[in-house]
């Protein structure tokens, strides 16, 4: 284990790392606002990837369609929660789950009904050579880590600086106040359902150049999502992020020197439960206490 | 009363005769339904009675297949033997991942046994353990034979065999679930501080719980591996455990008929749906899935008993 084969697995964490950051950001977002987990977070970000696929492949330049797909994303998340999700808002736990997982079924099959379960390449708007004579770290995944920045950066300005931002943040904290001074908390909810969409939609353009486009590609990628927000907190936009790429950094250690590649999912089910077990409330995430 | 205990024996009446006027490969597939049945009644002892959500019960599905398997494989042991084997280790495996999921509430324990099913393959497929379980490959066993010289093949043979077994995990759920413990389940899953002032072990009884849910469906797994023959990692994905979470909400949450209605609608409708797209039992599945939540929350069984209730109130 010399020093150079460590920092080549630290920077290619941080790689990974920003792509669960961004789903573990969607996750989160979708959570504070509604309360729920979003199981069938990963199939939408599939579904939108495929999306940008056909783009990219009916001729369009790799920037448009990353656009465009984010909108579509946008849309598409949005459609979601007024269909699907509205009706079982305060429905018990388990229909919630239920229908999330009823979610995740009918688009990975639908992906698999349209697309094929054939695996595909997808392209990488970045160059091949590593760029500034870096050699640890290829020039794709700088790309990836830089992408996710800036997404981070731009929801941040959104939620800090904008009074949209400031409605849908008041509208989460505090839905029957926000209503009395005329936030429309509902809209505010679907907001934040295409938001993440949008922001699960650029995870999976970054990550299917690496692991092939598929429509089973998310499964392992949103373990490793869930293992971020609930490390960093599952209320806690900013825990997330920095979950997400200690969880990377974390994932690809472990693989290279531990325990090898074969038990990657292992280690995110140990670090959930874990997490779970020892501090349920995560890293940043705030304590939640009820009166019985 | 009497009206279900003559509907109960005129079941178990068709369920004996169905093998002698069907192929031997829908006596497989009837096989499976029996296999499920035991299998939803497991995981509905756990989801639907004690409202403690499991999107892994795959894994334990898994863990009884892999038990059976090994023993028959390695050890030579024979198959009614294994049975009862795999559902003792998967009593004590669910005991223990029950331990902790007593921390867990809804949507967390949801979580991690959502973990716990997705990443069983790969435990499954781990080299150190390959000695025994195979790999990737997994491992083929053989079909057993009927005893004593009795003129069924095979297939038949096994039908009745999982109908026997069958028939006792109902039983045993049956009286587990009416008596003091089912309705100390039910009040858990309903009001969890009060059924604990009423004096209710609630850790006790939840982990209890996943035991023996557990139980259940690891039989399930070893009758399961028996009918197929055959053990893979990728066989054991989170998807099967998506399939018996179907199963019971198509079937019934907390309605012990149900996991049969849930057996034969997660058995039958992909073979149906199949002739249409290798994706469509899927899509059908999810429809599924959502609609019953809106529409029919309480399953198949529940439309069963309300008409039953409206056609004694005429």
């Amino acid at each position: 284990m010399t020093l150079d084969a460590v920092i080549l697995q630290v920077l290619a964490g941080l790689a990974t790392g920003g792509i669960y950051a961004s789903l573990a950001l969607a996750l989160v977002m979708i959570y504070h606002a509604t309360h729920l987990v979003n199981f069938a977070q990963g199939e939408m970000a599939m579904f939108t990837t495929y999306i940008a696929w056909s783009l990219i492949n009916a001729g369009m330049p790799y920037w448009p369609a990353f656009l465009l797909t984010v909108g579509i994303a946008f849309i598409l998340g949005m459609f979601i929660e007024r269909i699907v999700i509205r009706p079982v808002e305060n429905a018990p736990v388990l229909g919630v789950v239920v229908v999330f997982i009823g979610l995740l079924v009918i688009l990975n099959s639908v992906a698999g009904w349209i697309y094929t379960y054939t695996i595909k390449s997808f392209p990488s708007p970045f160059p091949r050579q590593p760029i500034l004579g870096i050699h640890y770290i290829s020039a794709h995944e700088l790309g990836a880590i830089g992408v996710t920045l800036a997404v981070l950066a731009l929801l941040y300005g959104f939620f800090r600086f904008t009074p949209l931002g400031l409605a849908m943040r008041a509208a989460a904290q505090n839905p029957e106040s926000s209503r009395l001074v005329g936030i429309r908390v509902g809209w505010m909810l679907a907001l934040g359902w295409g938001l993440a969409a949008a922001v699960g939609a650029v995870a999976g353009m970054m990550v299917a150049p690496v692991v092939y486009l598929d429509p089973n590609m998310m499964s392992g990628i949103l373990l490793y999502a869930f293992a971020a927000a609930l490390l960093g907190g599952i209320d806690s936009p900013g825990g997330a992020v920095l979950g997400g790429f200690a969880v990377g950094v974390l994932e690809n250690l472990l693989g290279a020197f531990v325990i090898g590649n074969e038990l990657k999912l292992a280690v995110a089910l140990v670090l959930i439960v874990g997490v779970l077990l020892v501090k349920p409330s995560g890293l940043f995430g705030r304590v939640y206490v009820t009166r019985v | 009363m009497r009206g279900r205990i003559l509907f109960l024996g005129v079941l178990i009446v068709v369920a004996c005769a169905l093998p002698f006027l069907v192929s031997s490969y829908r006596t497989f597939q009837l096989t499976l339904v029996l296999v499920y049945a035991i299998a939803l009644l497991g995981l509905n002892i756990l989801t639907g009675y004690n409202g403690q959500i499991s999107l892994g019960h795959g894994a334990f599905y898994a863990l009884g297949a892999y038990c059976a398997a090994i023993l028959i494989d390695k050890a030579g042991a024979p198959y009614w033997a294994v049975v009862p084997a795999a559902g003792g280790v998967c009593l004590v495996a669910g005991f223990l991942f029950g331990l902790p999921a007593l921390r867990l509430e809804g949507l967390y324990l949801a979580l991690a046994t959502f973990a716990l099913g997705v990443a069983m393959p790969q435990l499954l497929k781990y080299h150190h353990l390959e000695k025994w379980t195979g790999g990737v490959q997994g491992i083929v066993i053989a079909k057993p034979e009927a005893p004593f010289g009795i003129p069924l093949e095979a297939d038949r043979w096994l039908y009745f065999f999982t109908l026997a077994v069958t028939l006792i995990m109902f039983v045993l759920g049956w009286n587990l679930l009416r008596g003091r413990i089912g309705r100390a389940l039910v009040a858990i899953r309903d009001q969890h501080t009060a059924s604990e002032a009423m004096g209710i072990h609630n850790a006790l009884y939840k982990s209890l719980a996943f035991g023996v849910s557990a139980m259940f469906t690891g039989v399930a797994g070893a009758l399961g591996a028996l009918a197929v023959q055959f053990v893979a990692p990728d066989s054991f994905g989170v998807f099967l455990s998506i399939v018996f979470l179907v199963g019971i909400v198509v079937g019934g949450l907390a309605s012990i008929s149900g996991a049969l209605y849930g057996a034969l609608f997660i058995q039958f409708i992909p073979n149906i749906a199949d002739e249409i797209s290798k994706a469509a039992p899927w899509a059908i599945f999810g429809v599924f899935m959502i609609g019953f939540v809106y529409l029919m929350p309480t399953g198949v069984a529940g439309a069963i008993r309300l008409l039953l209730t409206r056609r004694r109130a005429q």
